[in-house]
């Protein structure tokens, strides 16, 4: 492309999720005319009838502000809480704000479980015991505890469900929603740590140097800057949860379930063990359902979160998948996380894939690309450390790993270099024009514990579970 | 593929490390003279030892290299030491706390980010601590043992300036802000913003004459202290207690000779201080400071024991020291050139050499062999030694390797 043609250019990255609707409106209304923008497409690239130049792509909207900040895109759209994450980690980021969408509108709170009778931040600042913080926004989560000069406190990263960590698996959880949400689920808001809406950013540079003025005209003609949320912080006492959650001393299993698409195989598996759980999968998102077996308490987590709750002693018995146990343990590699049972189900390969225009075979092929290029190798993956492994086991010199948060395939081949992913059938590899070049290793479904829970008083009950489960696997 | 070194850090060369052996050499040898003793503590600590005192900012803390071990699934993070007296009063926590007072130095390197990438971000310090003493001596004992070191080092006009962080909690408080905004203001004077304290609304009208007294002028005797507590000792009697400890300390150093100036709106880097701070400066830049700490060791779990300590920045040092001050090791240099057949003995003659004192090397191809004084040639045939002074230009045969160090000794 000619010099001419690359300042014409104009890319932007788009919301996936909370936010793909109301965009898809908004930028609807500012006449962009774009192709495939909605929810459901499985094209992460879009064009625009108004805007030849203009080539769109669909992120997760955690990946947005990332994506912007090093260059790769000069606009985005996304939550302010996404940019303010980034921020608070990396505050010289290349970011301009530009414009408040008025859409999207969300609080960030910093909640705490109502059993705990605190109703200020400022009460937890006394303590000297660690007090442990459960996020999807990790980085938003250390700040606050540095501002409130926590003396001891330790943050757990999550992908999703930080409401249900309150009281037993984590002190405080910063959540977004609003105060129904909260009083459901038996919290209460402690601090207002951000109240946020979309907003459309650019990349520093960008702004400095392109003529990004018809596209951001556009958006800013359309935008009705949104009241600020405010949230009404709703102190009332809801009834006592159902279901006291033990500690391990008193004997009972604390087990971790799947959400997400392991539901239905996990249901199944425990039906044939004669286990039966009430109200999961939840069409109402409860996360705390009932288990009819006596001395077992479960609650409903993301699979990726597992291993490291399970490390923690938050749980004793968690279905997850191989691969995010290997995540956890090529992190933590003296982990007391064991796996005991293969529960054959969700079977998937975790491959290395790059792109068709890359004439690369294989690890050795990959070395080869290393050793000639003179940028670093951009290496995109959910799997931060079984990438990290990966780029170490093949030593692949200079490279980079750029963490993600879903819809991987998209970076490939202008945002990154090489994948490492999940894939039952390569269908969906094929359809973005990518290829294996490597298979790392198979992940199904498995049961973990951890081994000071299998030594426990409790060790017992958790046998006799396994041992249930072991012979419904056997039967089927 | 050109591997360069890492965003805001530094290589010390040959030249620099020679100056930075100099610094450490002076201070280590004045610290074993007043009786301190060395100790070097971990490079990784947990982060959590830096939280607990809960004095370092959030500022600052917001810039510390912190992350989580190969076992941190806990989720508590360790960091690279930011700061060299914690962890020493961890230390003194951790070993000596039975043995009551205690004097330790160090010499480490601290980690700090800078987003410019400009300045290094890894600096290193000689502290000295002087813990379980609270009288004015101890501190005036450490404002002297830094100036001895310092003159050791051929620098003078070094200024001293004094502030008290007591002083300045006390005139927080009499201002009447309430305890968040007293928090906000001493967090954003610890952060350099000397401003800072112009720009408070006092919430008593009594208290801004004293304010507006102690940021504008400079004292330069006890006398200006003492002139202040008669000022507002009556209106503000926070400021009584704080004002009578700067004087004991100040009228010692009075006593002493020294002189300084006192400015009570610098508090930058001091966190947990509570007692005098002291800054060290040159005209371009300040190369040390230090104070009074008595709360520290009681936060990081200890009991209640007083401590006062100080540190010197070898960065801005190294760039003070003048050449002049260091010595040139290489002058008596000996290369010792054996001929192919002759390597076992050139290897047993450098031996000898080095145990008699001397500084020699083998000639190997390829190496400089300018700036040696001597050069000493060993031969398979007669003469076997052949050894020439390279200054006096005079070469002289021997017999014996004996022979060779009778010239030598000359």
């Amino acid at each position: 492309m000619k010099g001419g043609e690359v300042d014409k250019e104009l890319k932007i990255a788009l919301p996936k999720g909370r936010l793909l609707t109301e965009t898809a409106d908004f930028l609807k209304r500012a006449g962009w005319g774009l192709s495939d923008y909605h929810e459901g497409t499985r094209l992460y690239r879009i064009k625009s009838r108004r805007f030849p130049h203009l080539l769109a792509k669909m992120f997760s909207e955690k990946d947005i502000p990332i994506q912007v900040a090093v260059g790769n895109y000069d606009l985005g759209i996304c939550g302010l809480d996404w940019v303010k994450e980034l921020l608070a980690r990396y505050p010289s980021s290349a970011l301009v704000k530009v414009q408040n969408l008025g859409c999207g509108e969300d609080a960030l709170h910093m909640v705490v479980s109502r059993s705990l009778g605190v109703t200020t931040p400022e009460e937890l600042t006394a303590r000297a015991e660690v007090i442990r913080i459960a996020s999807e926004y990790p980085n938003l989560a250390e700040s606050f505890a540095l501002n409130l000069r926590l003396r001891r406190f330790s943050v757990f990263p999550l992908w999703g469900g930080a409401e249900v960590y309150p009281p037993e698996s984590a002190d405080l959880a910063l959540v977004p929603g609003r105060g129904d949400k909260f009083y459901e689920a038996g919290l209460v808001p402690i601090s207002q740590v951000l109240s946020f809406s979309a907003f459309l950013i650019a990349n520093k540079t960008s702004w400095e140097i392109k003529d990004l003025g018809e596209a951001v005209a556009s958006i800013c003609e359309q935008s009705v800057a949104g009241e600020q949320y405010r949230p009404s912080l709703d102190m009332t006492p809801a009834p006592e949860m159902a279901g006291q959650w033990p500690s391990t001393k008193a004997g009972a299993v604390r087990l971790a379930l799947p959400d997400g698409h392991q539901q239905l195989p996990t249901v199944s598996l425990l039906d044939k063990a004669g286990i039966q759980i009430d109200d999961y999968p939840s069409p109402t998102g409860n996360r705390r359902p009932r288990v009819n077996l006596p001395g077992v308490v479960a609650k409903v987590i993301r699979p990726q979160d597992m291993p490291l709750q399970v490390a923690n002693g938050n749980f004793d018995l968690a279905i997850t998948g191989r691969d995010w146990l290997k995540e956890h343990l090529y992190q933590f590699p003296s982990s007391p996380v064991t796996e005991l049972l293969d529960l054959k189900f969700g079977w998937v390969r975790i491959v290395a894939v790059v792109s068709n225009d890359l004439s690369v075979d294989g690890s050795d092929g990959l070395r080869q690309l290393c050793a000639e290029r003179s940028l670093p190798l951009r290496v995109a993956s959910e799997y931060v450390n079984i990438a990290d492994k990966y780029a170490r086991d093949n030593r692949l010199g200079m490279y980079r790993i750029i963490p993600t948060w879903g819809a991987s395939e998209a970076f490939l081949p202008e945002d990154a270099d090489l994948l490492i992913e999940n894939t039952q059938t390569g269908r969906t590899i094929a359809r973005h024009n990518l290829r294996i070049i490597d298979t790392l290793f198979e992940s199904t479904a498995c049961l973990i514990s951890n081994v000071n829970s299998l030594a426990s008083p409790g060790a017992g009950r958790i046998e006799s579970i396994v041992e249930t489960l072991r012979r419904a696997l056997k039967e089927s | 593929m050109r591997v360069q070194r890492c965003k805001g850090t530094r290589d010390l060369a040959p030249e620099e490390m020679a100056r930075f052996r100099l610094i450490e050499g002076v201070f280590r040898d004045r610290c074993l003279k007043w009786g301190y003793e060395e100790v070097r503590t971990p490079t990784l600590e947990y982060l959590y030892l830096f939280t607990a005192t809960g004095t370092l900012t959030p500022s600052m803390l917001g810039k510390v290299y912190s992350f989580l071990d190969w076992d941190g699934w806990s989720g508590e993070r360790v960091v690279l030491r930011p700061d060299g007296t914690i962890p020493v009063a961890r230390f003194y926590i951790d070993n000596m706390v039975e043995g009551g007072s205690a004097k330790l130095f160090y010499v480490t390197n601290v980690f700090i980010f800078e987003p410019t990438g400009k300045e290094t971000r890894e600096k290193w310090q000689c502290g000295a601590e002087l813990i379980g003493v609270s009288s004015p001596s101890a501190d005036v004992e450490l404002i002297t043992l830094a100036f001895e070191v310092l003159t050791g080092l051929g620098l003078d006009g070094i200024r001293l300036r004094l502030s008290h962080a007591g002083l300045i909690r006390a005139l927080l408080a009499g201002l009447g802000l309430s305890p968040a905004e007293q928090n906000r203001v001493f967090d954003q004077i610890l952060d350099g913003d000397g401003d800072v304290l112009a720009k408070v609304k006092p919430a008593r009208p009594q208290a801004s004459k004293a304010l507006a007294s102690l940021i504008t002028s400079k004292g330069k005797s006890s006398g200006f202290l003492k002139t202040l507590k008669a000022q507002f000792g009556q209106d503000i009697p926070e400021l009584k207690a704080p004002l009578d400890a700067f004087i004991d300390t100040v009228s010692l150093l009075d006593t002493l000779g020294y002189d300084y100036e006192i400015d009570i709106s610098s508090g930058r880097g001091f966190e947990y201080y509570t007692g005098i701070i002291f800054q060290l400066l040159t005209d371009e830049e300040k190369i040390g400071g230090g104070g009074r700490y008595d709360a520290l060791i009681p936060l990081v779990g200890g009991r209640d024991v007083p401590a006062s300590g100080f540190a010197l920045y070898l960065d801005p040092l190294m760039k003070a020291v003048r050449p002049a001050a260091l010595g040139k090791p290489g002058a008596q240099r000996l290369l010792v050139r054996a001929e192919p057949e002759m390597v076992t003995e050139g290897f047993a003659i450098v031996k000898r050499l080095h145990q008699a004192g001397y500084s020699a090397e083998l000639y190997l191809a390829g190496r400089d062999v300018a700036g040696f004084r001597w050069a000493l040639d060993v031969r398979s045939k007669a003469p076997p030694f052949l050894l020439t002074d390279r200054v006096k230009r005079r070469k002289v045969e021997a017999q014996t390797i004996d022979d060779v160090l009778a010239l030598l000794n000359r």
